[in-house]
């Protein structure tokens, strides 16, 4: 087909280092991302593989056992490493699970705001006139209620559950996939590449999706690294507020919620969900940052 | 200028109207209602609900009640409240105050250690200190605020009793208030040891609510002073002689402070955000657990009202923050 | 100027209360905002507790206790046939003042028919002010009960009532039959401010009202005219605080000295604490688990006692009660009168659940749905940690439970409608009267709508509790509800999970506080060491 002659230009083979080569020394230049990028595969593994890792089911009670501290503190069990809960679950089975699920809420919200973005995204920079001004409007709605606030609301409609707090967490997310692909879209659509795609006799469509999306999904990339961490963080602040998943899954948030009146007397139960809450999201924005430098041309100059 | 702002605030409107539109709708969609909601384990018989949804118009159509809204909200009447009956504004503007006093504390705290460490970081670049503050600035970045607040509780108020626990002051202290914000009415009382005891209640939530903030400024500073000290102009300076606090200080900083002007603006609709789980931490009385209640309570006029107030502040200081933006930069201006 | 002048005169008047307030000012760390001030139109603890210092009724609930005796009213007569109850109204009771109104007149008739008319009489120019809604009033049959009230005289009423009606007088002890100032009333209404009624508290009282900050704290001072002779305390303030454990550290760090709820949690360290006192008293509530039997397959008598039997109570007291419960094996708390000790409650035994599921046909076990409501209630604190464990303990017997919950309103409503199979939900008695908890499972309330979540209707059950509520004589009432609670054992309509134990924890220098069985928190008789 012409226009794909056309895009790839003849001297792609020359380039010494491939962009993915070039990408991928960078990334793993930057030791903090590299750390970062071990926990998060740990993390991912441990998510994978929870049915084999955990020690113990989820949901599994103990009565004899409720809120016994970690193995190391006094009055700790050796059978429940981080302790139990309080109604004598497993703690590290818990959060193990759980990481499963903040996982796949960070993922499926990236994945629903970035498929739905990029369609409005691209729709907004391809269809000035009515169709740009109603979706850049609604998405200048969404942005002025602060984005917990937006969430609170939705799930207060659509009911709280794991499904839903993922709806809610996707359209808090939409304005800024929306308004990124519609800025590069707009950008990429006069150049020389796209005018020629279209002179190959290119339908709209195919020049959307196929001659300008590739060439903006970069800032997409960092955007989604980003997108993934902050859901995780509304997620559970949604688990906190009792608008989240729902019990008895072993939602991070969640549990730190309905543990919270054992602040004092049973503090781990408290900690641990939130450690394991930092660690991920700091591990997600260490990559991210990574990936930032490693496709932002200005860093990488310096 | 003036055509811009007049422009700016003339698109507001629409805006304006479709959030009051979206909110009146997606409450309407909540299940349960005021009424409903009210009435403890007894419940309410079918006839009485009836009437008093009929009293509070809620069995006409939608687009009755929201034309009489719009209408309401012409007049500056926002509604008044189904469980307290007083009026939405009021309780806002009496609430608000310790929202305002919260967020203004908790970005001070934001700007005045994140523009030095930023500015910091970027002038030892790579070294051990750019490190540590850019790692606990990304820690900062990652946290999940209300355990964050939780675990501030727990170790300064309980362990150690340094700070209360909640609430804005000693309940020992009592004045009217004159101006909603607790520092200025405390001093102004006169009474010894108020002022103090205001400022003691305001450490934890202050930093609960500038931790991520704090995090956002430092991060951007850093990076736009990285930026700006790598242009010719700066290196120009410096070979010109002149002193490396007076080429940071001076040159590079002011132009370095321009997009974290721009951060600290968008930081506005966080904060908000992020007021909602601090306030719902420490029982401060503000907006965001006002917020939250309301839902609880199926308080329609005041969800409505308040999600409508909260985004009109976001939206004003947006367009504020564009200004500065102009101002602060001479190359953009908003002439056309 | 004028500005600056008003503010000095504010820092004046505050050092003057300061200083008072080192005196004896009793703060009590309440849970929550009230949503007005008027007793009539609340249903909320929280509102009526803020609200209650400042009023009176006719009659009163003695303080501890359920037992009724005089307030407002000095005396009353009641007509041989109970029709008839003529109440003889104190002298000299006075009301209190505010900036803006300063009574005429003492207490007198007119201010207890102003108060019952305004909930009863749509055409009351009060009627329809804040909502209009009047919950209580409604709900304890008052518009049906009510024929007429009359002012015989300026210091004697009599209320005609359509029949006899033995808990009458303990229900004018209740919140919503609080008196008003008709004068004040007059005085709003004439302002073109009649919401300030609601707003602004002025009663009888032993403390009067001086300001709410909503959200963060009420005061009320003493007021020194009060008819029963003036509180020990000069002054009275609610501080909110919504937190239950920062309620704690506050209680701890002397910022209040009585705190209302603490969390079940926190009660050992409460205990240990050697400046505080830790009162309780048993609530009069139960949480219970009821079963729908009008779905399969709790239609089964079988299965109903099956859960019974597989259902471990004991750890639901120990994770979920925390010690601040008692198990319950009937529907009414063992301190009101007429509770049947000789019930025997079934034991936890999962061999003799499996047994009966067998024997209804159901040893593969079956699917269900159990609901859990989203709320914290001194009889269930935390419904979501109950629903948990007897997920679990059903899961034993091949039963899959699914936890279902929906916002308050909407979870009562759809109970009521009967769309559960299994949940929970409880009771607080209003004014200690063993009907006001049997009704719960009459067939009057099993229609779709009525609070008999078990939709329960048994002929011999409701036989009697008809009959009991005719009757006049206690111990023929006791004998007939007594043979209710062994029907309702042996039919097994619903589980009695447990009856709250209401802990309050006071520090050592309060004395005269009494823990309320309603549920109240009462501060005339406090006293400050």
């Amino acid at each position: 087909m012409p226009a794909d002659r056309v895009v790839s230009p003849l001297p792609v083979a020359k380039a010494p280092p491939g962009p993915f080569v070039a990408f991928f020394r960078d990334f793993s230049e930057n030791r903090a991302a590299l750390v970062g990028l071990i926990l998060l595969s740990l993390l991912v593994f441990v998510a994978v593989f929870a049915n084999f890792i955990a020690p113990y089911s989820p949901y599994e009670q103990f009565r004899e056992f409720t809120r016994i501290p970690p193995a190391w503190v006094e009055g700790g069990n050796s059978a429940f490493l981080l302790g139990t809960d309080e109604i004598g679950r497993d703690m590290l089975s818990r959060l193990i699970f759980g990481a499963r699920l903040s996982l796949f809420i960070g993922l499926s919200v990236v994945v629903a705001s970035m498929a739905v973005g990029i369609v409005l995204g691209l729709i907004a920079a391809f269809a000035p006139g009515w169709p740009s001004i109603v979706i850049m409007r609604a998405m200048d709605v969404i942005l002025s209620v602060p984005s917990l606030l937006l969430a609170i609301v939705i799930v207060a409609i659509i009911g709280p559950s794991l499904t839903n707090t993922i709806i809610a967490i996707t359209v808090v997310y939409l304005p800024y996939y929306v308004r990124l692909v519609r800025a590069s879209a707009m950008q990429e659509k006069t150049r020389d590449y796209v005018t020629a795609a279209r002179v190959g006799g290119a339908g709209t469509l195919r020049i959307m999706f196929k001659t300008v999306l590739p060439n903006c999904m970069a800032p997409i990339i960092v955007q989604a690294a980003l997108t993934i961490s902050n859901a995780i963080l509304e997620a559970a602040a949604l688990g906190f507020l009792g608008l989240g998943a729902q019990p008895p899954s072993p939602e991070w948030g969640a549990m730190l919620a309905s543990a919270r009146e054992f602040l004092q007397s049973a503090p781990w139960i408290v900690t641990t969900p939130g450690v394991a809450i930092l660690i991920t999201v700091l591990s997600i924005n260490l990559v991210g940052d990574g990936l930032r430098d490693a496709l932002d041309p200005k860093m990488r100059r310096s | 200028m003036l055509g811009f702002i007049v422009r700016r605030v003339l698109l507001v409107i629409p805006t304006f109207i479709a959030i009051a539109f979206l909110t009146f709708v997606a409450i309407r969609l909540v299940p349960g209602d005021p009424i409903e909601v009210r009435t403890g384990e007894r419940g309410i018989s079918p006839e009485r609900l009836a009437q008093f949804r009929h009293e509070l118009g809620l069995d006409q159509p939608v687009w009755k009640q929201f034309l009489d809204y719009l209408w309401q909200l012409a007049h500056g009447n926002f509604g008044t409240s189904t469980s307290t009956h007083a009026p939405v504004l009021t309780e806002f503007l009496t609430l608000f105050p310790a929202t305002l006093e919260l967020a203004i504390c908790a970005m001070l705290f934001a700007t005045i250690l994140g523009i030095p460490a930023g500015v910091i970081a970027a002038t030892r670049r790579g070294s051990f200190v750019d490190y540590t503050l850019m790692g606990a600035a990304l820690t900062g970045f990652s946290m999940p605020i209300f355990w964050w607040g939780l675990l501030l509780v727990l170790f300064f108020s309980v362990n150690l009793g340094w700070t209360p626990v909640s609430g804005r002051i000693d309940l020992l202290y009592y004045f009217e208030p004159v101006t909603g914000f607790m520092l200025i009415d405390s001093w102004l009382s006169g009474e010894e040891g108020a002022f103090s005891s205001a400022v003691s209640h305001l450490i934890l939530p202050t930093i609960v609510l500038g931790t991520i903030p704090l995090a956002t400024i430092a991060r951007m500073t850093r990076s736009a002073m990285l930026e700006i000290l790598g242009e010719d102009y700066v290196r120009t300076a410096r070979a010109k002689g002149l002193s490396p606090f007076r080429v940071v200080g001076l040159h590079a900083l002011r132009n370095a402070l321009i997009p974290v002007v721009t951060v600290i603006g968008l930081q506005v609709g966080a904060l908000m955000a992020g007021a909602v789980l601090t306030e719902y931490i420490f029982s401060w009385p503000g907006i965001g657990s006002w917020l939250i209640e309301s839902i609880n309570r199926r308080d329609y006029p005041v969800l409505q009202g308040g999600i409508l107030l909260v985004s009109g502040i976001v939206i004003l200081i947006n367009i504020l923050v564009d200004l500065l933006y102009g101002v602060l930069n001479p190359r953009i201006r908003h002439a056309r | 100027m004028k500005t600056f002048a008003r503010l000095l005169a504010a820092t004046m008047l505050v050092t003057g209360l300061a200083s008072a307030a080192e005196a004896k000012t009793l703060v009590y760390c309440s849970e929550g905002s009230p949503e007005n001030f008027n007793p009539q139109i609340n249903t909320t603890g929280t509102s009526l507790d803020a609200a209650r210092p400042a009023f009176n009724q006719l009659v009163q609930f003695e303080p501890g206790t359920t037992n009724v005796v005089p307030a407002l009213a000095e005396k009353w007569d009641i007509s041989p046939d109970g029709t008839e109850i003529t109440f003889h109204l104190r002298k000299g009771v006075k009301f209190h003042s505010t900036k803006t109104f300063t009574p005429t007149r003492d207490f007198n008739a007119d201010d207890v028919i102003f108060s019952f008319e305004r909930q009863w009489k749509a055409d009351n120019p009060y009627h329809k002010v804040s909502g209009g809604a009047y919950d209580y009033f409604n709900d304890m049959g008052m518009p049906d009960l009510l024929k007429s009230i009359d002012k015989v005289d300026d210091y004697t009423v009599k209320f005609t009532l359509t029949r006899p009606e033995a808990p009458f007088l303990a229900n004018l002890a209740m919140d919503f039959a609080t008196i008003f100032s008709a004068e004040f009333a007059d005085a709003m209404l004439k302002a073109g401010t009649p919401e300030q009624l609601d707003q602004v508290p002025v009663g009888t009282g032993p403390f009067s009202f001086v300001a709410y900050q909503k959200d963060s704290v009420i005061r009320f001072k003493a007021f020194p005219d009060y008819w029963d002779g003036a509180p020990k305390l000069d002054g009275l303030v609610f501080a909110i605080t919504k937190d239950p454990t920062a309620r704690w550290s506050k209680l701890q760090k002397g910022e209040c000295q009585i705190m209302a709820y603490p969390n079940p949690s926190d009660l050992d360290a409460i205990g240990k604490d050697p400046n505080v006192n830790l009162l309780q008293q048993a609530g009069l509530n139960i949480g219970y688990l009821a079963f729908n039997v009008e779905k399969k397959p709790f239609d089964d008598k079988r299965v109903r006692l099956a859960m019974a039997h597989a259902i471990d109570k004991d750890t639901i007291l120990k994770d979920v009660y925390l010690g601040a419960g008692q198990s319950a094996k009937n529907l009414i708390p063992p301190t009101i009168w007429s509770y049947n000790d000789k019930v025997v409650d079934y034991e936890y035994d999962p061999e003799k659940a499996k047994a009966l599921l067998k024997e209804a046909g159901l040893e593969g076990g079956f699917e269900t749905d159990l609901w859990w409501m989203p709320v914290q209630r001194p009889y269930n604190p935390n419904a979501k940690r109950v629903a948990e464990i007897i997920q679990a303990d059903l899961a034993k017997l091949n039963i899959k439970a699914n936890l279902v919950s929906y916002e308050w309103g909407e979870y009562r409503k759809r109970m009521q409608a009967g769309e559960h199979k299994m949940g929970q939900l409880g009771w607080t008695g209003d004014n200690g009267d063993p009907d006001n908890f049997f009704f719960l499972l009459s067939c009057e309330a099993a229609r779709p709508g009525g609070q008999n979540l078990s939709k329960w209707c048994n002929k011999e059950f409701d036989d009697r509790l008809n009959k009991a509520k005719s009757l006049f004589d206690k111990a023929e009432r006791t004998k007939l509800y007594e043979e209710m609670q062994v029907i309702q054992h042996d039919d097994y309509p619903m589980m009695p999970i447990a009856h709250s134990i209401v802990f309050e924890p006071t520090r050592k220098e309060v004395s005269g506080y009494k823990v309320s069985p309603l549920g109240r928190h009462e501060f005339t008789n406090v006293e400050l060491k």
